[in-house]
């Protein structure tokens, strides 16, 4: 089966809000394309369009939580982290206000737009600032559990929501919570850490690995900030290498997060799958992933390599 | 109307009739694109190039050329398919529009397009760049103009109201806004959205020479590219009032236009409307 993200974040906002009258949700002219005009048509009162001004969005939302209202802030992640970057910086993080920042068409999600609207650095953006949440749901029904965790949740947040369907691999029952990673494959010879749709090449790098008699254990790491540090060192202590992947460049997303960490704790074989410090391309979204080295084959080569490395 | 500019206009007109089939061509064929926004632009990219802009398809990077820039990128088959009718550009490559091949990407790049000097797609950047090349043009002692055009909804971005405290403050004469003022943007129109208030008084009250026109009337674009050369005591916009999806009766003003691909009979319609 396959979700786009953002069709179940427009559902999942709607059903937020009847729960729970504090939350208010912001767009900047982009609110067809990141469906919180669900939640427009539904709470009108509580739905405010402030045109393409980024960076006002941002610092009207930290006004919100001033306020004690809970800000859902959306934009393309891209255009929304470009130019709210300081206010992200000062009005939301350093105040350490409760905002919600909601980053869409993520990676390669938003195809033949091309380079200008593929977001490969969101997630090192977001990660580097003190106080902040970074997550990225796995599919569609995570999504729905990420939206009501990020309104329980108390402080700045920053998630990524992608624009075309990907495969769903969570059942409605799995549990999430922020900041605790879910292993959905055991194994030990090799440990695949990856986020977002990732998760499913991984899965069927995976698949395609046990066929030659490897064991690849893999962890959806939906929260990249706070990091499950105590998930990756049990795993790793078992398989011994690692391999992550993100639909995001290698510099300083969720490969660099696990590299920081174990490098100062626990050296280790280690690869990083991701976009090798380049723009995108203007393709379909699977021409991209191949461009950019997001694929199953490309996991696949790196635990052989780190399995290799081991020895 | 003199003759010679009688005869500039119908050139101009006749070129902005191939570049409404191309923009057209292009979209339908990529299934995607920004049609509406690219027909409100036509005829005022058709008389700059066809009258104004100084610049040589041979030599795109001619270090004298006049500057245009596409702040609202989104547009950028307008500018492809003026860049089309100049011979920067062939008609063969309309079907490379956003594929990953070619010389067409979905937002301009300045890497790959011969004739386009900046790249964007994030709106309210194209104003601060075009100053900077007035403000080079001044240091280098030449008499070369920055031309950029903005959207309506992209007035929204507060680099644009820094950028024209930047270019009065420098009184860049050489610096030509235009404000394609077609009333919508995404997700509505702008007084829907977040309105503009009194625009005039504003680009007026920012220090600018302003101009309100016509934005489809030849006559009146070309006085105001005129009028904006002869002003020589700061910058000039042109204010003009545009109908989004012009010259193809279903799109017109019509925000659903804004990002949507004509389909193979509306092409087809639309083409004999333009014929
Ligand atoms: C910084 C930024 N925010 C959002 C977008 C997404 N976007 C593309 S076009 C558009 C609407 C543009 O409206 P307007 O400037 O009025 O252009 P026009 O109506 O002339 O097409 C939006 C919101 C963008 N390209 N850049």
């Amino acid at each position: 089966m396959m979700i786009a993200p953002r069709e179940a974040y427009g559902k999942a906002l709607v059903e937020l809000g009847k729960e729970n009258k504090d939350v208010v949700v912001l767009d900047a002219d982009v609110a067809k394309a990141s469906m919180t005009i669900l939640f427009k048509e539904v709470f009108p009162e509580r739905f405010f369009d402030l045109g393409i001004a980024e960076s006002d969005i941002i610092g009207t939302g930290a006004g919100f939580a001033v306020a004690g209202k809970i800000p859902f802030v959306n934009a393309y992640a891209n255009f929304l982290l470009g130019n709210g970057w300081d206010q992200i910086r000062i009005s939301v993080c350093y105040a350490n206000k409760n905002v919600k920042i909601i980053g869409h068409n993520i990676g390669a999600s938003s195809g033949k737009d091309g380079p200008t609207h593929l977001p490969l650095e969101d997630i090192a953006l977001t990660r580097a600032f003190p106080g902040m949440t970074v997550i990225e749901p796995v599919d569609g029904i995570e999504i729905k559990k990420a939206v009501k965790a990020l309104a329980q949740h108390v402080g700045p947040a920053y998630m990524r929501v992608g624009r075309l369907p990907i495969p769903v691999v969570t059942k409605e029952d799995d549990e999430f919570i922020i900041g605790k990673a879910n292993t959905i494959r055991s194994g030990s010879d090799v440990t695949i850490i990856a986020c977002g749709v990732m998760v499913s090449k991984a899965l069927a790098a995976a698949e395609a690995l046990s066929g030659e008699g490897i064991n690849a254990e893999v962890i959806n790491m939906h929260t990249i900030k706070p990091l499950d540090k105590e998930a990756i060192l049990k795993s790793v202590e078992k398989t011994g290498a690692v391999v992550t992947a993100e639909e995001h460049t290698v510099i300083g997303g969720l490969g660099g997060a696990v590299a920081e960490f174990l490098a100062c704790t626990k050296p280790l074989p280690m690869k990083i799958v991701g976009s090798q410090d380049r723009f995108g391309v203007c393709g379909s979204y699977e021409e991209i992933h191949q461009v950019l080295g997001l694929t199953s084959e490309k996991i696949i080569e790196a635990a052989k390599d780190v399995i290799k490395a081991k020895k | 109307m003199s003759q010679s500019m009688e005869q500039a206009l119908q050139e101009a007109k006749a070129v902005a009739k191939n570049m409404r089939k191309n923009i057209l061509v292009m979209t339908n064929r990529a299934k995607g694109g920004h049609p509406g926004g690219c027909l409100s632009a036509t005829d005022i990219l058709a008389v700059l190039y066809k009258c104004y802009m100084r610049v040589d398809p041979k030599n795109p990077r001619w270090p004298g050329r006049d500057y245009f820039f596409l702040s609202k990128g989104h547009a950028v088959p307008a500018h492809y398919a003026v860049l089309i009718e100049t011979g920067f550009l062939s008609k063969d490559e309309l079907k490379d529009f956003r594929e990953i091949e070619g010389r067409l990407p979905a937002y301009p790049s300045c890497e790959i397009t011969p004739g386009i000097d900046m790249s964007s797609g994030s709106l309210g950047q194209g104003l601060s760049v075009a100053n900077g090349t007035a403000l080079a043009a001044k240091l280098n002692g030449t008499d070369q103009r920055a031309y950029v055009m903005l959207g309506d909804g992209e007035l929204h971005e507060g680099q644009v109201w820094e950028a024209m405290m930047t270019a009065a403050h420098f009184k860049l004469n050489n610096v030509c806004a235009i404000v394609d003022y077609n009333k919508l943007q995404l997700d509505g129109s702008l007084d829907e959205v977040k309105t503009l208030g009194d625009l005039r008084a504003k680009w007026d009250s920012f220090g600018w020479h302003t101009i309100e026109i016509d934005g489809h009337d030849y006559e009146q674009i070309y006085n105001a590219f005129a009028e904006a050369i002869a002003f020589k005591d700061g910058p000039t916009a042109i204010i003009a009032h545009t109908i989004k999806g012009k010259g193809v009766s279903f799109m017109e003003d019509e925000v659903g236009w804004h990002a949507a691909a004509p389909s193979d009979e509306q092409l087809q319609i639309a083409l004999k409307e333009l014929s």
